[in-house]
This record gives structure tokens, sequence and C-alpha cells, in this order.
């Protein structure tokens, strides 16, 4: 594994150790202390494409979160 | 069609000779029934003293975090058209010009897709498409960059769309070219404008010159705002045209009649920096003293006309309150050419970001940063001097702090060696 996908991986697994569900861009980058903020927010958005991370936004903020398979339908049948 | 929703208090904001929403709202619910629900729930609002609306959601557009809030009733039981009621920001262009078939265009989008409401605009300056489904999102967002050119704009914690004022366009006064300058900040920032990785919002503003018909002063994280170097441009014949009654002052903003302007009281003395002289004849201004605040232009328009060696003043931090109060924006680099491509203002503004992504705490705005942290760790991080014009009143805060690298010779310290001449 390249280190970039490693470090993703890492991402990933962090998202999964934690209690909650969302979380902030700045917070997701404690994952990989040595990678810089500009590089780490590269990673964070192809983890987006790939459709591993997900947004979710109040209007005013946003954070991120893992998906679930049926996540849109939840939300809108007022499940999360 | 009668509507389904009884509305009497809504009703009263149909009353008096100004626009309503509640009648614009009710024109469009004949033939839309999510508006007629949305009236619905707007009453049961009122009567309850409390929203119906739930906070956020993860609907969007594929690849974007930025551009579509989702937005539901929490009385889908009541309302059910308006269960979901998505908002989508479209990115307005520069200085809100448009053509008519665009605008026709994008109504007819609207309507086919969400509820025909719109808000031109929102205060970010996006067009506000309000009220949709998810399932309508993707097929919007086709249309609106593949029929129209036109892409949405920014929300949460992104860079949000720029905006400008008319300037030069259609204003004598503007020393910027606003609509390159928004243009170029959008372009440039695509992926900052669509991919939110910011602590919160960043906004940036345009105005052409001091009068800030943007607000960007109170409105901007970064409010670039137009000035220039030289001296006033003064037609002395039109000044006297004026003082003789022969022209309308202040550009007819006072009363369209011709009248002898008091230049003395409606001009020299309203002067902040008193750095105006009129002899009867002649009107002499110290430019070293003028602060640009317009005023002097603002009155006589036809005489006086801002320098030709324009550009802008950046000023960093103003935001409405959240976590701290209402603050506006400071100066930080006082004089700036401003002129394409912008790569003395683009390297500013990156290590400004820089600095506000590695510091910035979730949810802090720059201003609110730069308060915790101090200007001089801000000064510092964006490589920008001190410089007397950053300050508002000089001399009226005493404590004065200096580096040994600020300093010529600098000095150093050795504290164990001074415990040795002096006891605690
Ligand atoms: C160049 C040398 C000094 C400087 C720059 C200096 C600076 C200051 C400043 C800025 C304050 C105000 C602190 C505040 O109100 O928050 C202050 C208070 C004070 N300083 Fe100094 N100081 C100096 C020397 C001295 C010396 C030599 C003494 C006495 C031997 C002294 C006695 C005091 C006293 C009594 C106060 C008032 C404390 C109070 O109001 O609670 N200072 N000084
Ligand atoms: S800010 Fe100045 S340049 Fe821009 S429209 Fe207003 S008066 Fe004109
Ligand atoms: S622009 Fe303002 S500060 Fe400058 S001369 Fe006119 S009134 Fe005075």
């Amino acid at each position: 594994m390249s280190s970039k996908e490693e470090a993703k991986e890492r991402i990933i697994n962090w998202m999964k150790e934690q209690k909650k569900s969302k979380h902030y861009f700045n917070d997701i980058c404690k994952a990989v202390p040595e990678i810089n903020m500009r590089e780490a927010k590269k990673l964070i958005n192809e983890l987006v494409s790939e459709g591993r991370l997900r947004y979710w936004t109040s209007g005013s903020t946003t954070m991120y979160m893992l998906p679930g398979v049926d996540d849109v339908e939840k939300e809108e049948k007022g499940m999360v | 069609m009668a509507l389904k929703h009884k509305t009497p208090m809504l009703d009263e904001l149909m009353k008096g000779p100004w626009p309503s929403f509640v009648t614009d709202i009710k024109r469009v619910a004949e033939r839309k029934p999510q508006c007629d629900d949305i009236l619905g729930l707007m009453e049961l609002s009122y009567k309850d003293r409390e929203g119906h609306w739930k906070h956020g959601g993860i609907v969007g557009v594929f690849g974007y975090g930025g551009g579509v809030i989702g937005r539901y009733c929490d009385r889908p039981d009541l309302f059910p058209n308006v269960a979901h009621f998505h908002t989508m920001r479209v990115n307005q262009p520069a200085s809100k010009f448009y053509k008519t078939d665009v605008l026709r265009k994008l109504c007819d989008i609207w309507e086919e897709k969400g509820s025909g409401l719109f808000n031109f605009h929102g205060s970010t300056g996006d067009i506000i498409l309000l009220g949709t489904t998810t399932d309508q999102l993707e097929a919007i967002f086709y249309e609106l960059t593949h029929e129209l050119g036109m892409d949405l704009g920014g929300s949460g914690s992104n860079m949000r769309t720029p905006e400008g004022c008319v300037g030069r366009a259609r204003c004598e006064w503007s020393c910027l070219d606003t609509q390159d300058i928004v243009y170029d900040i959008t372009m440039r920032y695509q992926d900052e404008l669509h991919r939110p990785a910011f602590p919160y919002k960043f906004k940036f503003k345009v105005s052409g010159c001091p009068n800030d018909c943007v607000a960007a002063i109170a409105r901007a994280d970064c409010s670039i705002i137009g000035t220039w170097r030289d001296k006033i441009r003064i037609d002395q014949e039109a000044v006297r045209a004026y003082v003789g009654g022969e022209l309308v002052p202040h550009g007819g903003a006072d009363g369209p009649e011709k009248r002898p302007l008091d230049i003395q009281a409606e001009v020299i003395d309203k002067c902040p920096t008193k750095c105006m002289e009129w002899d009867g004849k002649n009107l002499k201004i110290w430019d070293e003293d003028c602060v640009r605040c317009m005023h002097c232009i603002n009155i006589m328009p036809r005489a006086l006309r801002p320098g030709e060696d324009v550009g802008a003043t950046i000023l960093v931090g103003s935001k409405a309150p959240i976590l701290e109060g209402a603050q506006l924006s400071s100066v930080i680099i006082p004089f700036m050419k401003m002129e394409p491509p912008y790569e003395e203002f683009h390297e500013f503004v990156g290590k400004m970001w820089d600095w506000w992504m590695e510091h910035g705490k979730n949810r802090e705005r720059l201003g609110e940063l730069i308060q915790r942290l101090g200007m001089r760790e801000f000064l510092r991080a964006t490589d920008v001097k001190p410089d007397p014009r950053m300050v508002n009143t000089p001399r009226y805060n005493p404590y004065i702090f200096y580096d040994p690298d600020d300093v010529p010779g600098g000095w150093s310290r050795d504290p164990k060696a001074y415990r040795e001449r002096h006891q605690p």
C-alpha cells in the first residue's frame, strides 16, 4: 500500500474509532498528524470522491461522516 | 383554487402599501402545493413561536461539499409537500449582471424542478433557489452547468461566493475592476469554493471605492476596497459652480433642486481630518492628511474625483456576532495596486489561509482568531510589516512591545545573570 493509501486508511480507521458520527475537518487531520493540512485536504477530498467519506452540512458549517448505504433514505425519513 | 391552510396571522402581513412575501407566495401556491404547505407551516410557527425546520443534512451534488443545504420540516405529517425542502445556492455573475434569457431559463428550470420561489439575492450574494427534493438536485445542477454555464455557490466551511459592487461597469468612482477581481477569485479558488476544509466560512467582498456599497468592511473576512494614493482631482470651475448654485449638490441625493452649496458647513467642516480649505475662490486639499472618506466627492461629484493612481486597501476580519460580537475588518495592506494577475494579493491570501487553517478552532472566523492570538501573530504569519495606518487611534494605547529583531542592534537578555543582580 502506498503511503498515501495508508494515510487514507488511517483516516477511515480513526473515523470508525470515534463515538460521534460527524467530525470537523480540523479534528480528522489529527488522524494523520505528520501531514500538513493542505495535503490532508487532498486525501479527504479523494475519500469523498471515492464515496468512503461524505459531507454533512448545516448550511453554515461542514462536517464529515462515514457513509452508510441508506443514509439519504434514513435522513429523508427523519431517522437520523 | 382555494388554499388548503388558513393563515390569519400571515395575512396581516399582506396589508399595507409595501410588497409582501405572503402575497407573493400565495400567488405561487395556486399552482405549487409546496408553497401552500410552506404558508401553513409558517402560520404554525407563528402560533407555536417555534421554528419547524430541522438543521442541515448530507444531501448535495456529487463532488461538491457546498451549494446545497438540506432542509427538512419536522411536521411532515401535517405538511407533506415540504417534508424535504432543500435550498440551492447559485453563484451569481459578478456584480449581478444578467441577460433576461438567462433569467427566463433559470425560472423554467426552477418552475419544473423546484418550488418556483427564488430569493434574488441572498445576503451571501447568491441566487437562492428555495425548496426542492433530493431527487431533483443532480438534474438541476446538470441544467445549470450545461445549459446556463452557471455553477453552485458556496455554503458550509468553505470560501463563499465572492461578491463585488457594480464598479467600473456603471460607477465613475470605482478605483478597481471589481468584476474582474470577483471572477479571478472565483475561478482561482474553485477547490476552496466547492470542497470545504476551512475552520468555518470565509468571505471575500470587493468595493470599488471607500463608499463600500457591498459593505465589505462589515461583511467580509477579507475586504478589498478601492482607493487612490495620489491627489483628489479638483475642477475649481465646478467647485465655484456648486457654491454659486448652478449645480445640484450631492448628485441630487438630498433633493433634485439647484441651490447654492454651503461649502464651509456641508463640506469643509465635515471633512473628518479637517484637511480642506476654501478661500472663497479656490478649494485646497492637503491630500497627505486625507483619509479617503469620499464625503467631499459625494457632495460635489462634478467638481471632485478620486485620484488616478488607484488600487485597493486590503482589510481582514469582519464578521457578524456568533462566538464573539460583531467586528469590522482591520487594515492589513494600506495600498496594493491590484492589477491582473493579482499575484501579490494571492500570495497574501495563501499565507492568511495557511495560518487560519493551522491555528483556527472549529467554527472560529479569521477575525476571531486574530482577536485570540493577536494581530502581531497574524502580521508575522503573513509577512506584513506593521504600519501606523493599521492603528485606529495612534497613541491611544501606550503598551508597545518590541521584538529584539525589530530594533536596530536588538538586545539579548540573560535571566540567570539578572537574578544574580536582583533578588526576587
Ligand atoms: C521603566 C520602568 C517601568 C515601567 C516601564 C513600568 C511600567 C508599569 C506599568 C505599565 C504599570 C501599569 C500596570 C497596570 O496598571 O496594569 C505599572 C504599574 C506600577 N508600577 Fe511600574 N514600571 C516601571 C518601573 C517601576 C518602578 C521602578 C517602580 C517602583 C519602584 C514601579 C512601581 C509601580 C507601581 C506601584 C505600579 C502600580 C501598581 C498598581 O496600580 O497596582 N514601576 N508600571
Ligand atoms: S463602492 Fe464606490 S465604486 Fe462601488 S458602486 Fe459604490 S460608489 Fe461606486
Ligand atoms: S475624502 Fe474625506 S478626508 Fe479626504 S478631503 Fe474629502 S472629506 Fe476630507
